[in-house]
């Protein structure tokens, strides 16, 4: 069974920990950071500019993947609306005590709202653990993409990529 | 089935202020929408049926190159409905293989 | 042609979609004159149901849905006071570069210095027991339906086949409120972005590779689809086949390119698999064997619509230079700016193999169909 993208639709563990725009797992202890899952070279940039730190570089030519510079990253999460892949994630690994917070993109119907509870999922779009949403945010330059930040049990943080559409409609 | 509520396109506030007949069935429409549109809206999928198997057609292609979408439309046979827009009044029939005009015996 | 109305312009653009829309507006931009002809109700071709965020770069409009890119599109063609006849299909070109097109079920001809044909594509079918059923239709019509008329095809889809087309309208089907049972491609990989692939799998749609349908069932209606597995030799695996419950069936196996107004014209032509079928033979400025007669967009190779924009742009640059109204070395720093911006669009693994057709087509000898 190959687990590279183009068999599955999902970047394998092998090529996320491969891609420069995933932050180390040291970064991820320290705070709030990006998380670019973009493991292929298509022709496209707006990261780049999205990110008001410089944090995010891919260069010349547009297809090489975005590089993140996790030093300069704060987590601020201005990315994760302007990537057209929707390929932009935010991880807050020590959120609280024993919670991350993970933050995706979502354009559908209905949105959450602040404070529901809601069933979040993986990559595959299963279910792995209800979540907390914590903001909705959804401005006027995001153009129809919101971004959800939901609070999960820790364990989870780095598989729950979405709101599990499954159960939630 | 309407689409009211979209993410990116927001609600849908178009009134619907035409009134097609469809095999002599009143069905609401907006007007300017394509009849093929009205009819999906409303269910309508089966839209004529060929001429030598009597067999069931409906939209394929939505832009006017395929022609499996024709109707008989206010007496004229053959009408692409996917690129045909509504106005209020019109009478439209599934049509049976190559359809007749309506002065046509 | 007696009867019939005459009227003349400087360069006449048959088509309305992106590439024709460019066009014009860079022959209006060098001072010409110019006139866009469409059979469509609507200016905008297939842009305005792409409603997603274009990729590429700034200079693209990368980031901007395609709806928007489209309003933008008309707001230029509006300013630069560019004439878009629309409702009139084109049914002839004559050699002497007269245009005969139909509107209001009258005949009118339209004489012209320039033609560029910016046709467009039409989608490929898939010809399967029952693929003749109400409720089987291509992915483009179904993006058509809910996008642009707001009106769900069906409530249960199954989309068949994995390239960007598919990917992104089984994506936008949900969007606007319908299920995606499955997606399923014959080939042993996903033809698409793994980004937009990525995205649907998070709503929880499977991607079957390998697999196909074997028929459509239902009266009236697809009530159900039977697909099956295929080996490595793109042969039916016996007993893998399986019933899934779908009112609709999408069908994204590729377009071709519209070519009919170009053959008529006597342009020759090359086949060229990875642009789509038999494609009019081009040079770099976008002109076909037939000097004075141009190609843009899909019927020159099916692309993306950002790429179909910039072959637009040089079409009309082009003729801008070839009517006097732009200095050579001016139009050759405008299209010098439109090929490295195309040529970018054309680069990694998905463009690199666009790029080598494009270059084998521009690189043909002219002098017969190959």
């Amino acid at each position: 069974m190959n687990e590279r993208v183009q068999y599955t639709g999902i970047p394998s563990e092998a090529e996320l920990l491969a891609s420069p725009g995933v932050p180390s797992r040291q970064r991820l202890e320290q705070g709030p950071v990006a998380f670019i899952e973009c493991v292929q070279e298509i022709p496209c940039n707006p990261c780049e500019e999205a990110c008001p730190f410089g944090a995010i570089t891919v260069g010349e030519p547009i297809t090489n993947l975005p590089v993140l510079n996790g030093e300069k990253c704060t987590g601020c999460g201005m990315c994760i609306a302007q990537c057209p892949g929707l390929a932009i994630f935010k991880v807050h690994l020590r959120y609280k005590e024993a919670t991350s917070l993970v933050e995706f993109p979502y354009e559908y119907c209905p949105l959450p709202r602040k404070g529901d509870r809601v069933p979040c999922g993986d990559r595959k779009g299963d279910y792995v653990a209800d979540g907390w949403v914590v903001s909705v945010k959804n401005a006027r330059g995001n153009d129809g993409t919101a971004v959800v930040a939901v609070e999960v049990p820790r364990a989870c943080c780095l598989e729950v990529r979405t709101i599990c559409r499954k159960e939630y409609r | 089935m309407r689409v009211v509520k979209h993410p990116i396109l927001g609600d849908d506030r178009r009134k619907r202020d035409a009134a097609i007949i469809v095999d002599g069935n009143r069905v609401d429409a907006i007007t300017g929408e394509p009849i093929a549109a009205a009819l999906m809206a409303a269910g309508i999928r089966k839209f004529r049926v060929t001429p030598r198997f009597g067999s069931p057609r409906g939209l394929f292609c939505g832009i006017g190159r395929c022609i499996d979408c024709v109707m008989t439309v206010d007496g004229q046979p053959n009408v692409r409905t996917c690129v045909t827009p509504v106005k209020d009044g019109m009478i439209v029939e599934t049509q049976t293989g190559l359809g007749k005009w309506a002065d046509e015996p | 042609m007696g009867g019939r109305t005459v009227k003349t312009t400087q360069v006449a653009v048959i088509g309305a979609g992106p590439a024709g829309l460019a066009a014009a507006i860079e022959v209006a931009r060098a001072g010409g004159s110019v006139t866009v002809i469409d059979e469509n109700a609507k200016p905008g071709g297939q842009l305005f149901k792409q409603i997603h965020k274009f990729f590429g770069s700034r200079e693209h409009r990368a980031g901007v849905r395609g709806f928007h890119i489209g309003e933008q599109l008309l707001v230029e063609t509006r300013e630069l006071n560019v004439e878009v006849l629309l409702d009139s299909p084109v049914y002839a070109l004559f050699p002497d570069k007269t245009v005969g097109y139909i509107h209001d079920g009258k005949e009118v001809c339209l004489k012209a210095e320039k033609i560029i044909i910016a046709a467009g594509a039409a989608e490929n079918a898939l010809a399967f027991p029952g693929s003749t059923l109400p409720g089987v239709m291509g992915a483009g019509a179904a993006q058509t339906m809910i996008n642009v008329h707001r009106v769900l095809p069906g409530k249960r889809i199954l989309m068949i086949g994995s390239g960007n087309v598919g990917l992104i309208v089984s994506y936008q089907l949900m969007q606007a409120g319908a299920d995606v049972a499955a997606l399923i491609e014959a080939a042993p990989q996903i033809g698409g972005y793994g980004v937009h692939a990525a995205k649907i799998l998070r709503a929880g749609v499977p991607i079957h590779l390998s697999h196909t349908v074997k028929r459509a069932m239902g009266k009236d209606q697809v009530e159900s689809v039977e697909m099956m597995e295929l080996d490595a030799r793109w042969q039916p695996v016996a007993g893998s086949e399986k019933i899934l419950a779908v009112d609709t069936v999408c069908i994204a196996v590729g377009l071709t390119p519209l070519t009919e107004l170009a053959w008529l014209m006597g342009c020759e032509f090359a086949f060229v698999p990875g642009l789509g079928g038999h494609v009019p033979k081009h040079d770099l400025n976008m002109e076909t064997t037939v000097p004075g007669v141009f190609v843009a967009g899909d019927i020159s190779g099916v692309e993306e619509a950002s790429t179909a924009m910039e072959e637009g742009r040089l079409a009309g640059t082009a003729c801008a230079e070839g009517l006097g109204l732009l200095e050579r070395e001016r139009a050759r720093d405008l299209k010098t700016v439109i090929w490295e911006r195309m040529n970018a669009l054309r680069t990694g693994p998905f463009g690199d193999g666009r790029r080598k057709a494009k270059d084998h087509l521009v690189g043909l000898p002219v002098g017969g169909y190959e």
